[in-house]
Parts: structure tokens; sequence; C-alpha cells
């Protein structure tokens, strides 16, 4: 009885010291920020001055000036690119899940790209697009006039469709790999039997691959949304968000640690994760609804 | 899938299109690194005088590695970066553990709130909340250290929590009750017993979360601004203003920032895949 008493303190005492650090750094680095974000918006704060109470004023700088949501015209160019993205990914995961000569060479080289650190493109990139760069000598190679050629990253009309393209070539892999694990655990009887029966290639894509993976599809679909309205790291580095490749993240922290509107900045940020939560509550809603008894 | 199918015209001709498409794309994804190798072996006169896609002449020209190493401080990148890398796993994987630890073993009332906590978090991009961090940061007395990186590295995500609760179901619970027979406490499970079997899934988060850290450019950005202070992203990140005409230089630096994630791409390649997967199914 007594060591019985012994364990049921024990416990209690194991529970709380072993959560107390980790629900310290969730709470202190999210949910405190998250309060606080929520809070400062109501404010006119340079982040060193008093702050200043203005109530709405900060929203409705944000509804009346249209400089701040047209940062999220740059986000329609990485959502196509998402989709045009997921659909070569299909196809790869569908190559690969076939007997092949070279299967691992070649899914190690379609996914290596994500693995890499995020500067490091930024300037492989820069490279590749500047002026007489990579790109303009393929051109050349192949014929097009210099003068024809474009400003990749200089030109307004280009430059995000040039960014949406690293994009691309940074995250496609990661798709392909979650596909290609979600193809694994289909039957391969049934693909046997479609087989037997004279299916070819494409239509036991259609059939049976594309109805069985539609979970993990729906899931890459919200995900590249979530991922478009979020985009900053590849636009940061190579362009700074200037010449037109400006988007909602890049201009909301640089209206906090450059302008120092850091009350116009918060309310920026509150209006974008309003944004993702509805996103999460469609996703939640409708699509992984249909997958959960 | 090993199928056997008819050999006639028709497979032929889709199976030249389609090594023609892994080859195509295949050269997409490494010809703009390949440039970047020529360009780091070629000399500043070399650079401005032929095109990206010469040659260099010599490829034995180690100068712009050198150069970068030195002149871009990237020996004070990588040490900083190693130093966050091993103080950050060390602390996630200790968090994680624990809460999942705990989450698994224990029911009590509270628990479903704290896993909730913890899904919630991953939902919202920290990205956008940064300005807020920002102030936090100050006001522990962090800024400006390296402190300020580890702590918010430190900390568990709902993904990881998956990944040790999933190995956890498959520890039979008879174990840690001999152990408690014997007279073990908690804790003592907790490093003696659960720690150790719960190696490969350490192995997997460490792998997952260390390339993440290694890549993380905006945290170390904003937090670390000391030029002392710097990682093997913002030291690299910094060629751009004073190197930003000396191609050849920024092209050696990029080598040598993407060197190590090949050499663990090519040691760890079926870790990192299913680590990818695992947390993919969940999140």
């Amino acid at each position: 009885m007594k060591q019985l008493r012994r364990y049921s303190m024990q416990r209690t005492l194991t529970i709380c010291g072993f959560l107390a650090l980790p629900l310290i750094l969730l709470l202190v680095f999210t949910y405190l920020p998250f309060v606080d974000m929520v809070g400062y918006s109501f404010y006119r704060w340079d982040g060193y001055s008093d702050k200043v109470f203005t109530g709405l004023e900060n929203y409705k700088t944000l509804f009346s000036e249209p400089q701040y949501f047209s940062a999220f015209k740059s986000s329609i160019y990485y959502f196509i690119g998402s989709l045009v993205q997921i659909v070569i990914a299909l196809y790869f995961a569908n190559v690969f899940f076939y007997k092949l000569r070279g299967k691992n060479f070649f899914k190690g080289v379609l996914f290596f790209p994500y693995l890499l650190n995020g500067v490091a493109i930024g300037f492989v990139f820069l490279y590749f697009f500047k002026p007489d760069g990579v790109l303009d000598s393929i051109l050349t190679a192949l014929g097009v006039a210099e003068e024809n050629l474009p400003l990749w990253l200089g030109d307004a009309a280009l430059v995000n469709w040039s960014l949406t393209f690293v994009s691309v070539w940074r995250y496609m892999g990661q798709n392909m790999v979650m596909f290609c694990g979600a193809t694994q655990s289909i039957s391969g009887e049934l693909f046997e039997a479609a087989q037997i029966d004279g299916a070819g290639r494409w239509q036991q894509f259609f059939y049976i691959m594309l109805p069985n993976i539609r979970g993990i599809i729906s899931l890459n679909l919200i995900l590249a949304v979530k991922g478009a309205i979020s985009v900053y790291e590849i636009p940061f580095i190579m362009t700074k968000g200037t010449g037109g490749s400006m988007t909602f993240v890049i201009k909301t922290l640089s209206t906090a640690f450059t302008d120092k509107k850091i009350g116009l900045s918060c309310a920026m940020g509150v209006i974008l994760l309003l944004i993702v939560m509805v996103i999460t509550f469609v996703q939640k809603r409708f699509v992984e609804g249909k997958e959960e008894q | 899938m090993e199928l056997r199918e008819e050999k006639n015209w028709k497979f032929y001709v889709s199976n030249i299109l389609r090594y023609g498409i892994l080859i195509a794309a295949s050269l997409i994804i490494i010809a703009p690194m390949l440039v970047v190798l020529i360009g780091a072996f070629k000399t500043n006169e070399e650079l401005l005088t032929t095109g990206p896609l010469t040659l260099p002449e010599n490829w034995g020209n180690f100068d712009n590695f050198i150069k970068a190493w030195t002149k871009g401080r990237m020996a004070t990148g990588f040490m900083n970066t190693a130093i966050i890398l091993v103080v950050s796993l060390a602390a996630t994987i200790l968090t994680g553990t624990m809460t999942a630890y705990v989450l698994n073993r224990f029911q009590f009332r509270g628990r479903r709130l704290i896993k909730a906590l913890f899904l919630i978090a991953s939902l919202i991009p920290s990205i956008t909340m940064q300005m807020s961090i920002f102030q936090i940061i100050v006001g522990l007395g962090v800024y400006n250290t390296r402190l300020a990186t580890i702590i918010l590295f430190a900390g568990t995500d709902i993904i990881s929590i998956y990944i040790f609760l999933q190995f956890l179901e498959g520890i039979p619970y008879t174990l840690d009750e001999a152990a408690i027979v014997d007279g073990a406490s908690f804790p003592r499970i907790f490093t003696t017993i659960i720690i150790p079997l719960l190696k490969p899934a350490i192995v997997t988060v460490i792998i997952i979360k260390g390339i993440g850290f290694y890549n993380e450019f905006y945290t170390p950005y904003l937090y670390m601004k000391d030029k002392s202070l710097q990682v093997i992203s913002t030291s690299l990140y910094a060629f751009q203003g004073p190197y930003g005409t000396q191609w050849e230089v920024i092209c050696a630096a990029c080598i040598i920032t993407m060197l190590p994630t090949l050499i663990i791409f090519l040691l760890l390649q079926k870790h990192i895949y299913s680590g990818l997967t695992m947390g993919a199914v969940k999140g």
C-alpha cells in the first residue's frame, strides 16, 4: 500500500516534471507571441517608445491602402506553380512505382534540392537567371538572339514566374517522396488484376493509383495553398521583394523590422493567420473528415 | 512492383519516353548546381570573359574556396552552426521524448488538451509571428546570442511527438512493469529502458530536424546580427553585398555550403525518405 502511494506521488511528479520544459517552450514561443501579436495589432508602436492604443486603425490602413494586400498577388504564381509541381510529382511517383533501371539514382536526384540550404539555392538561381548568366547562355547557344533575352528577375512580368520555377525546382521532390510513400501502401494485387484484364499503365494510374492516394493528394493541395500565401524565403534572398516580387510575409516582416511599424505588421500577421486558420478548417472539415471513420 | 508486361513496340516507345523524361528532369535539377561548381574553379578574369557553360582552365584552382572560407568567415559559420545544432538537437530530442513518454505511458487529466496544444501550434506558421517573438527574445535578454536561436529550436513539435509515439506503442508496457517491480523510478525507466529502445526514432528525428536547423535562415538572420555569431546560412547570405561582382567566390561558398548536405544525403538516404513519409502521414 505504502509503495503504491509512493508510486502515485511519483507519477504526478514525473508527469509534471517531464512536461514542464516542453510546455513552457510551447507557451512562451508559440502561444504568448500569438496573444501578443493580436494585442499589438490594436496599437501604434515602433517597438521602442510607448504604445499608443489606436483601436482598429491598423486594420483600416490595411484595407484602405492597396500596397499591403496587393502583395498577395504574387501568391497566385506560386499557387499555379504548386499545382504544376503536384502533377509532376504524381507522374514521377507513378514512374517509380514500377520496376525501373536506376530508380534510386533518379529518385535521389529529383528529391535532393528539398534538402538544400535556401540561401545556397537563392545564389544558385541568381547565377542562373542573371544577365549573361546560365539561362541566357543556354538560350543563346540554342539560337535565341541576345536582344530578345528578357531580364528574368528584373522584369515585373517575369520575376514571379522565375521565382516560382525555383520553388518548383526546390519542392517537387518532397511531394514526390510523399506520394511514393503513399503508393507503397496500395495492394499490388489490384494492379496485377488490372493487368490481367489488359489495363495499360495510364488506366492503372487513373483508376487504381489516383483514387487510392486521394487523401495525400488533397493534403498536398491544401499545403500548396498555405505555402503559396506564406512564401518568403526564396524571394527574400533573391530579390528582397523588389520589382513586383513582393509577398505578403516579406511585406509583413519589412513593415515590422524596416519601417518599425510593429502594430501594423502585427495586424498583417493576424490577417495571415486568419486565412491559414480558414484553410486548415476547410481541410479538417472536407478533406480529412472523409478519410477518417 | 515487379509485374511482367507484354513487350511490344508500344512498350519500347513508352520506355524510351519515360527514360527521356527522367533524364531531362535530372538535368534540370543538376545543371544549375553543376554550373556553380564550374564557376567555383574559375578565376575572376576567366569568369568575366568566358560563358558560364565553358569549363574552367584549371580544375585544381582552389583559390576561390580558400577565399570564401577565410574572407567569408565560413569557419565561424560552421562553428556556430555546429554548436547550435548539437545543443538544439539534444534539447529537442529531450523535450520530444519526454512529452511522448508521458503522453503514451500515463492517463491523466489534460492529456488530450496537451496533445491538442501541440497540434494547433503546428498549424501556425511561426514566420508570421516573428514581430512578437522578437519582443520576447529581447525581453529575455538573449537577443544577439546563440541562445536566441537555440531556445527557438529547443521545443518539440507534433511531428516529432507522433514519430516517438508510434515507436512507444511498439515498446511493451510489461518492460516498464518489470522495472517497477524491481523498484525503478519513472525517470529511471525513461532513461534506461525507453530512451535506448527509442533509438531508431531518435535517429530519424535528429536527421529531419538537423537538416532543417542547418538550413534555417531567418531565425539566425533576425536574432544574431553580430558578425561573430553568423551561422552557415547567414555567412553565405553576407556574400551578396561585398562580393556582388565576384561570382566565382560566391559559387565556391555555395558549393562549400551544399557539400555537407550531399554527403549526409548519400549516407542516410533511406532514413530521410522514411522520416519524411512518417511525419507526413499524420501531419
